[in-house]
């Protein structure tokens, strides 16, 4: 859409670093990336009529009187749309218009059914605001703090689909998806990496989750991207762009930039130019290719829809959808690390995604944060990647997790027989406690039996007993020994301190 | 059986609850001129005989019971702009060829709750864009009125509500539901010596009217007399939940303006509307309007609206700009005609070439040009811009005192079908619309009562424009000029 925009004039407001440089032929270039989000708003009726926005219907059987445009059909706005836009727009720090126009954007095309989209153009509901994007962890396992400008966010209706292999010469159409609401969310060309762009496009997704406003599902066509790309020598005038139009996963953003920047320096470096256009990216070949140039670009004719009067609300509107909005990821984030003592680098991992926050959190109550903190991010998430699951359908529950935390705290369990314990509830699942009970993995604190296998594995080893004497390290092997011979169920700390004292060291 | 189709609305109404005849009867009675009618007036394009005689037999039994709404068994026409479910609605178009909505108009809907009759669909221009009701693809309407100098020349009706004002004047129905974008209810009101209201805008819903231009689309009746517009208007405005335009605002009793004195009201003589050219009769037709309310205690003020002679051009932008997008539906994709293609634009193409007459094309065409890139602030912004001038100066007028503003309603009476000149150049037919365009603008109440004949013996008549939402002004002073001018009925020919 920024094509028919009014120009803008762009501030440069990153500075030049040469660990994101692209290496070409004739020096060093920079990526410039802005992108377009269309990101679908959590309702559960469409924009301006009542028929349901639920995924995976028959082809239009969500399709009311004004989403396919009858004769003499008016659009209503659905009110809870405009909250989902404010709330996004509070989310992203952004200036909140009290005053926004819908108009139409005229256009031909048969899943399209009113031959416009209703749209915001010239005053959009939501101004300017700001993301901050944690980009990283790089290989010392640091995350660089960006910040992000967005340029506005507005409403506007989705369009239906066009189906074209069910019939040998005619396309089908499903409107299902005529009229949903989508948020449209366009950055400032702020981004200088594929890798910021990928995490910018997280960071949004994320506060969109945690806001409930998006339900973010890219495979679902929930969130698409418009990226547009455009290369210049470091620090210099901005180039002429290229906009890679719906892309549809965050690892495609990635891709798409990559060859696209590889493409323009290319062409540059050969001594040509960039021509403005509109292109799509092939996923199966890893590669964008033309769709239209700036020539062949439709003339929208975008006018005030004189269907709809203006959107107004008052301050105290915004103000109330402001107090009920929920903890935002870098809230939550410093409060991990202050109030839980968490290191920065385990509160970025657990906000970055709403699902694994929630989850941690669920954890973490009222237990030891650090401790909760390690058992998520290690063995939870460790488990869940190398199974190539998610955190939704992750086979252990927070309570189970909390459970073993506690079985650890309370002594019953040592730290190695709760890793054990983790495995068994991952594969067969059950009550921890009860598990423990079954199983006979409960620690023995009994300092008689303890005493016991310490005489006894003293007794038979007397060379390594003169060895511990000179060496009062050595007491960690007869340490290693008793837990060997009771099976990991012993209380290492009362282990450890009965070795000591019958080998008379200090440690 | 011919007695029953002249009542009025308010006779009928009387006579229905006097059992003095029955739904049955009344409504079998204009099915029948209906039909005798229609081969020479055209102004119906479906008639739902059974539709009617049902409804009217459901108006009885609640009749006989003592029940019925306010409407009870009056027989109405209703313009085929508005959606009736399972019946005819085609806009006048081929583009909607065999089109029969799943839905009701609100502003239909509103008229069957009160308990009236479905006699069919009306003719008009089609997508309601014409002045002489001759866009149609159903060809021309007959006007009832000839001229006295027995020519027997056919004459137009005037438009958009060609079909309304003709059935109306021709006693093809009891009251008709008309719309107004540019004078479509005011100008075929006064060529057939009828009253044709176009209420404030937002008066009534625009909820299953096929749009034409939306913010100036307004529904409103064309009836015998006053007092049967204001029975009508009384039941088609509503507020809608499923228009955001319309008005929450209570619906008074038109009816009970009428007859009340005017005296004091303040008249405004806006002395913009004396344009070039205008013929005496209908200079002195406006003088004689202005005597008649002074002689009933109005005071007469001179007023100047400045900006309306943009108003006619600055319509012909917006119009057309709107009618453009509002016509992007129809496309041959869901419903109405579809001439295949050997792709998809192809076959847009050859349905909407086949499927829009020349008039509508026309308007498609400059609407397009004037939101194109580089031509909208030229035109389109532009024409807002004057459209905001044109409400001020009506606001202005208001804020000084006046209450309502009396002018002529048509430059002329009604002209012959195929007249040359005005074929030759659209400009002459939009021309039909100066007096009336400038209300649309404001979205102001307009009403045009007939006051007299001009040398031929044709219909002429008066506008009066409101307050926004003072509609019963309009009644209570519109009653007064047809008080004193008399009413006007065509010698039957057909």
């Amino acid at each position: 859409m920024s094509k028919s925009l009014p120009a803008m004039t762009i501030q440069d407001v990153r500075t030049p670093d040469p660990k994101r440089f692209i290496p070409g032929a004739t020096g060093d270039w920079e990526v410039v990336i802005g992108m377009e989000v269309h990101a679908q708003v959590s309702s559960n009726a469409k924009l301006f009529s009542g028929a349901s926005t639920g995924f995976g219907a028959e082809p239009n059987a969500h399709v009311s009187l004004v989403d396919a445009a009858m004769p003499g059909m008016l659009p209503v706005i659905n009110e809870e749309c405009v909250r989902q836009a404010i709330r996004t727009g509070l989310g992203l720090k952004a200036e909140i218009n009290r005053r926004s126009v819908f108009d139409r954007k005229n256009y031909f095309y048969p899943d399209l059914p009113q031959g416009y989209q209703i749209s915001q153009y010239k005053q959009p509901i939501v101004g300017e605001g700001k993301v901050s994007v944690s980009v990283g962890p790089d290989r010392e396992g640091r995350f660089e703090e960006i910040e992000i400008g967005i340029e506005r966010l507005h409403l506007e209706q989705d369009a239906g689909k066009s189906v074209h292999d069910q019939h040998p010469t005619m396309s089908y159409v499903d409107l299902n998806r005529s009229g949903v609401a989508l948020m449209e969310i366009v950055s400032k060309p702020d981004l200088r990496s594929s890798d910021e762009a990928k995490a910018y496009l997280t960071k949004l997704r994320t506060i969109m989750r945690y806001l409930g406003t998006c339900d973010g599902n890219m495979d679902e066509g929930s969130l698409r991207a418009d990226v547009n790309v455009s290369v210049r020598k470091p620090g210099g005038e901005f180039g002429t762009r290229c906009e890679i139009k719906n892309v549809n996963s965050i690892r495609f953003v990635g891709q798409a930039i990559e060859f696209e920047a590889r493409r323009q320096i290319g062409v540059l470096e050969d001594g040509g130019a960039i021509v403005q256009e509109t292109r799509l990216f092939d996923p199966s070949k890893g590669e964008t290719r033309s769709m239209r140039t700036k020539e062949e670009a439709h003339d929208y004719r975008y006018f005030p829809d004189p269907d709809l009067l203006p959107l107004e609300f008052d301050q105290a509107y915004v103000d109330a959808l402001g107090r009920d909005l929920p903890e935002l990821p870098d809230d939550k984030r410093g409060r991990l690390i202050d109030s839980l003592g968490l290191s920065a680098y385990d509160a970025s991992i657990l906000v970055s995604d709403k699902a694994i926050a929630d989850y941690f959190e669920k954890v973490a109550a009222g237990r030891d944060g650090k401790l909760a903190a390690n058992w998520v991010i290690n063995d939870l998430l460790g488990a869940l990647n190398k199974a190539g699951r998610d955190i939704e359908d992750a086979p252990v529950s927070p309570d189970q997790i909390g459970a073993i935390i506690d079985l650890i705290r309370e002594g019953t369990i040592s730290g190695k027989i709760a890793k054990d314990l983790f495995e068994i509830v991952w594969n067969e699942g059950g009550d921890p406690r009860e598990l423990v009970e079954s199983r006979g993995l409960k620690q023995v604190t009994d300092t008689g039996a303890i005493e016991k296998a310490v005489d006894e594995v003293i007794a038979a080893n007397p060379d390594k007993v003169e060895q511990a004497k000179a060496k009062p390290s050595m007491a960690g092997w007869f340490v290693g020994q008793v837990m060997k011979a009771t099976g990991g169920k012993a209380n290492p700390q009362a282990v450890n301190d009965l070795v000591k004292q019958k080998l008379g060291v200090e440690g | 059986m011919t007695e029953l189709t002249k009542k009025t609305i308010a006779e009928a109404r009387a006579g229905l609850r006097g059992k003095e005849f029955s739904a049955t009867e009344l409504t079998n009675a204009y099915l029948d001129a209906i039909d005798r009618a229609n081969p020479s007036l055209n102004a119906y394009v479906a008639v739902t005989h059974d539709k009617a005689r049902a409804m009217a037999s459901a108006s009885d039994a609640k009749l006989a019971r003592g029940e019925g709404g306010v409407l009870e068994g009056i027989p109405l026409g209703i313009k085929d702009l508005f959606a009736t479910e399972g019946v005819h609605t085609q806009a006048a178009s081929h583009i909607l060829d065999k089109f029969e909505p799943r839905y009701e108009s609100t502003v239909t809907a509103n008229l069957w709750a009160d308990g009236a009759v479905m006699l069919g669909k009306l003719n008009m221009d089609e997508f309601a864009m014409g002045s002489s009701n001759e866009t149609s693809f159903y060809g021309p309407v007959v006007n009832p009125w000839r001229r006295a100098n027995g020519d027997n020349k056919q004459l137009v009706p005037g438009g958009s509500s060609g079909g309304s004002a003709a059935a109306v004047a021709g006693w093809l129905c009891a009251g008709a539901t008309a719309t107004d974008t540019g004078g479509s209810i005011r100008q075929p009101a006064a060529f057939t010596g009828t009253v044709g209201i176009k209420p404030t805008y937002g008066r009534c819903s625009r909820w299953g009217t096929v749009a034409f231009a939306s913010s100036l689309d307004q529904a409103g009746p064309i009836a015998r007399d006053v007092r049967d517009a204001a029975i009508l208007l009384k039941s088609m405005a509503s507020v809608d939940p499923k228009d955001t335009t319309s008005v929450d605002l209570p619906v008074p009793d038109y009816e009970a303006a009428i007859g009340r004195p005017i005296k004091g009201l303040k008249v405004g003589i806006p002395r913009e509307y004396r344009v070039d050219g205008m013929p005496d009769e209908i200079e002195k037709l406006w003088s004689q309007g202005i005597a008649w309310l002074r002689e009933a205690g109005a005071e007469i003020v001179d007023i100047s609206l400045p900006h309306t002679k943009y108003a006619l051009p600055a319509y012909y932008i917006v119009a057309p700009a709107e009618a453009s997008s509002n016509l992007a539906r129809y496309d041959g994709v869901r419903y109405g005609l579809r001439v295949p293609g050997k792709d998809i634009v192809d076959m847009y193409e050859k349905t909407r070439a086949e499927g829009f007459g020349r008039e509508v094309k026309r308007r498609v065409m400059i609407g397009t040009y004037v939101l194109s890139a580089g031509y909208y602030d030229a035109y389109y912004l532009k024409a807002q811009k004057v459209r905001t001038l044109i409400k001020r100066d009506f606001e202005e007028a208001y804020a000084s005192g006046i209450d309502v503003i009396l002018t002529p309603a048509t430059p002329s009476a009604a002209f012959g079908i195929a007249d040359e000149d005005m074929a030759a150049d659209p400009v002459k037919m939009y021309l039909n619309d100066i007096f009336t365009v400038t209300v649309n603008m404001a979205g102001l109440p307009g009403i045009a009562v007939p006051a007299g004949l001009d040398a031929s013996g044709l219909p002429l008549a008066l506008q009066l424009i409101g307050r926004p939402f003072e509609e019963e002004t309009l009644f209570q002073t519109a009653a007064v000029i047809e008080q004193a001018a008399g009413r006007f009925e065509p010698t039957k020919w057909w």
